[in-house]
This record gives structure tokens, C-alpha cells and sequence, in this order.
């Protein structure tokens, strides 16, 4: 299982403690934690399911390629890091 | 009399509440967040705040008895596969929503229907309290909703919502910049409105086309809703029958520029505005902060100065954050570098509340 990390900055405005979840993308991965965090959903994805556009997503150190369909692949051993960007906000 | 004011904030949403010594702030919530625009649901007496988290996008909560509660938020609706939307800068347009930039509870026979209108244009109606929204798709498929620009951001935003207080199915709605929009089938349909309105912004051709109008603010009068008032970003317009035809009101002294408006409650021809310097520098004339108003339909204004600080004065007033009481005699505004004033006799003169306030976006009587 992937290891979902969220940045300490989120948790002011809603709970989203460290999880652990099945998928073969970030997509995938995500749409379980928030199966079981649902209100935490939209402070990450925008109305579209696109990551919002001052978030920023690594994958296992690399910033993720796909915002719009989150479909970088996910290993059993990946840390998915959800973090806000520099920009905006 | 009203006894609360709710003044939302880029730090926070204020509640003031009038005491024996005057106005003082009684309760700060959301601390250090941005709250675009509140509302108090008259039927009810709930609050609604909306919130821009930046990073972390648009979010609405709602007042309980004891605490706020997050509820919520407008969604707009799935954009169809391989569909293309730019906005004016070419960029693909978002169907996402990117601020709160009105709230208007229903008529007084629609418990629970709060209408919402957001940027990049989309409208929403809730029947239940915001616990649900559902977008307008009737305005939202509008051909000519396409044809909407950005006015005071980027994106076209919906900013004002006049509800008929005689009929809660016939909505006004006015777009920065799109022009004004009814309904008379609660959003079934929709029309654009405003003809006589002049945009200097654009080429002569599309100088009096309804749909370029970049409308400020739109007010209307509750006791006589074929009453409209609009600040515009060219000057200031009345209508007389519901919105379809406007005056232009010229020679306005400091300036018909601004982008708040009010309109008395029972008496059509008395209105406030907040007059600024336009377009080039936005900041009141000669630094003296004043407040016009018409008690006969536009023919004559008076410009209110008692109690407002009359030098260095670099207050700007957002189309939001001007607001008449029900009575129609208390008023309060507050402005971008974070003063609020409050009048009870209808502007004649105004009390100071505080100047240290962060830039202040609404305020309305609770």
C-alpha cells in the first residue's frame, strides 16, 4: 500500500492525518483516502478532479506530471507527499 | 434599529455589535482566513460565510446555534469531454469555482433557498440551507454566457442578486462584466436586461450592448422593485421598470465612479453611493472620503462629509461593503485599508468604529 502524506498546513482546515491506501496511480490512491476522508477532497481537487492549481503533488520525490488525471503510477512502497505550492494562495 | 453588523474581511469575519458606548467588535471568527462575502438569511436569522483558502480553494460554512459549520460548497458540474472553453486571455476556462462572490437568501415564502454567485460565472440555488447546491444551467448553457469578461478579476464573476420581493421566482442577477439577467421562472430561463447603459471601455459599436456593461453593483428597492439602481463602472444608472430600460446619471459631484450602491427600503428615489476617483488612481477625490445620496430619484445628490475624514483619505469601498439597515436610517460602510464608519441618521454624519481592520470586502446589517 501507498503511504499518503499531507502537509501541516491543511490540517488547520480540515483532518487529514497520514493514511495508507491501495492504487496503481496517485488517482487511484487518493480516491481511497478520501473514501474515508471525503470532506478533505476538495481542499485538494479542484471541482474537475484536477489537483488545484497551487497545490503540488511528489511522488516518491518527483513532482507529479499528471494534474489533470493524476494517472503517474503508484508501487506498493510509494510515499505520496500532497503539499501546497510556493505560488499563490 | 439593527444591532449587528457582519463585516467580512481578508483576515477573518468581524461581528460588531451595537453597545450603551457605540459599535464594538464582539466576535471574530475564521481569524487570518479569507472572507470574500457573508450573509445573514433573514427568515432564519443564520449566517453564511464564504471563505477562500487560496491554495486549498472556496469553502461556505454555516452559523449553528453555538459554533460554524462547514457545509457545502457550489460544484460546478462536469465539463463534457474534449469541450472547449477559453477565457479572455485565452487561457482554457475552468469550470471550478474561484470565489463566493454573492449570497442572497430567497423570497420570504422559500425557506431555506439561498442563491450563490461565483467567478468564473456560474449561479447556484440551494433549497435546503446550503446543505446542497445545484447549479443554474439554464444561465450556465446561456450561448451568450460565453460572451462574459472579466471586470474587477479575470474571470467574470456574478456579484449581485435581486430577488422580487413580490414574486421569489423573478431574480435579477448582475455579471462583472455580462450586464444584468432575469428570470422570472426561478432560473429556468433567463434574459438579458439593461439597455441604456453605456461602457466607454469598449469599441462605439458595442458602446451600449447590454452585455458589455461592466455593472458595479445592482440594487433594488424592496417596496417598489421596478426600482433598480446601479453603479456602474462608467457612472451611475436608474431604471424605473424592473431593470429593461436605465438613465444615466451625470454630474455628480465628486465623482459618479464607485462600486457600492444601497437603495432606502421603502422609498425608491433615495439611494447612497461611495464616490471615487476612477479607473486611473481609485481613491476618493482630493483624498476626502464622502458618501453621495439622492433622496429624488437621481435629480439632486448631497455629499455627506460629517464624521468621514476629509484629508489623506485613501479609503476604497468594494461593491459589497456599503449597507443600509431595514429601517433605511442606519448605514455602515467599511473600506480596503480596513476603517468601517456607521451612521444612524441615514449619512448625515458618521461615527468612526475602528481604522485598523484588514481590507474589508462586505458588511451587512445582521
Amino acid at each position: 500500500m501507498a503511504r499518503v502524506i499531507f502537509t501541516a498546513n491543511i490540517q488547520r482546515h480540515v483532518a487529514c492525518p497520514q493514511a495508507e491506501a491501495d492504487g496503481r496511480t496517485v488517482r487511484e490512491v487518493l480516491d481511497n483516502v478520501f473514501a474515508e476522508n471525503p470532506q478533505a477532497r476538495a481542499y485538494v481537487l479542484d471541482d474537475q478532479s484536477a489537483l488545484r492549481r497551487h497545490m503540488a503533488i511528489f511522488l516518491d520525490g518527483q513532482m507529479i506530471r499528471d494534474r489533470t488525471r493524476l494517472a503517474d503510477p503508484v508501487s506498493d512502497t510509494s510515499t505520496i507527499y500532497v503539499f501546497q505550492a510556493l505560488s499563490g494562495g | 434599529m439593527s444591532d449587528r453588523l457582519l463585516v467580512s474581511t481578508r483576515k477573518g469575519l468581524f461581528t460588531l455589535a451595537r453597545k450603551a458606548k457605540g459599535w464594538e467588535i464582539a466576535a471574530v471568527d475564521f481569524l487570518g482566513d479569507n472572507v470574500s462575502v457573508a450573509l445573514t438569511d433573514p427568515l432564519d436569522g443564520r449566517h453564511y460565510a464564504a471563505l477562500d483558502h487560496g491554495h486549498f480553494g472556496v469553502k461556505l460554512h454555516r452559523s449553528t446555534a453555538t459554533a460554524w459549520e462547514e457545509i457545502a460548497t457550489p460544484v460546478y458540474p462536469p465539463k463534457p469531454e474534449g469541450y472547449e472553453e477559453n477565457d479572455m486571455w485565452g487561457r482554457p476556462l475552468q469550470w471550478s469555482t474561484a470565489r463566493i462572490w454573492a449570497l442572497a437568501a430567497g423570497g420570504a415564502d422559500e425557506p431555506g433557498v439561498i442563491w450563490c454567485g461565483t467567478q468564473p460565472g456560474g449561479l447556484f440555488r440551494s433549497t435546503d440551507h446550503g446543505q446542497s447546491w445545484e447549479m443554474v444551467r439554464a444561465l450556465w448553457d446561456h450561448p451568450k454566457r460565453k460572451q462574459w469578461m472579466g471586470g474587477g478579476a479575470d474571470l467574470p464573476g456574478i456579484h449581485s442578486i435581486c430577488v422580487d420581493a413580490r414574486a421569489s421566482k423573478r431574480v435579477w442577477i448582475a455579471v462583472s462584466t455580462g450586464g444584468i439577467w432575469f428570470t422570472e421562472d426561478a432560473g429556468a430561463s433567463w434574459s438579458q436586461r439593461g439597455e441604456g447603459m453605456r461602457a466607454e471601455h469598449v469599441p462605439p459599436e458595442l458602446t451600449h450592448d447590454p452585455i458589455a456593461q461592466d455593472v458595479h453593483c445592482l440594487v433594488q428597492c424592496p417596496a417598489a422593485p421596478q426600482r433598480m439602481w446601479v453603479q456602474h463602472h462608467n457612472g451611475i444608472f436608474v431604471s424605473s421598470d424592473e431593470g429593461r430600460n436605465f438613465t444615466e446619471i451625470t454630474g455628480v459631484e465628486p465623482s459618479t465612479f464607485g462600486f457600492a450602491v444601497v437603495v432606502h427600503p421603502r422609498d425608491p428615489d433615495t439611494a447612497w453611493f461611495v464616490p471615487q476617483i476612477k479607473d486611473e488612481r481609485r481613491i476618493p477625490r482630493e483624498g476626502k472620503l464622502v458618501v453621495t445620496r439622492t433622496r429624488d430619484g437621481g435629480k439632486s445628490f448631497a455629499t455627506l462629509t460629517r464624521g468621514l475624514p476629509q484629508s489623506h483619505a485613501y479609503d476604497v469601498v468594494y461593491r459589497h461593503a456599503l449597507a443600509l439597515g431595514p429601517s433605511g436610517d442606519s448605514l455602515a460602510f467599511g473600506s480596503t485599508t480596513g476603517g468601517l464608519w456607521v451612521s444612524e441618521d441615514a449619512g448625515d454624519s458618521w461615527m468612526s468604529v475602528t481604522h485598523t481592520l484588514p481590507p474589508i470586502y462586505a458588511v451587512q446589517f445582521a
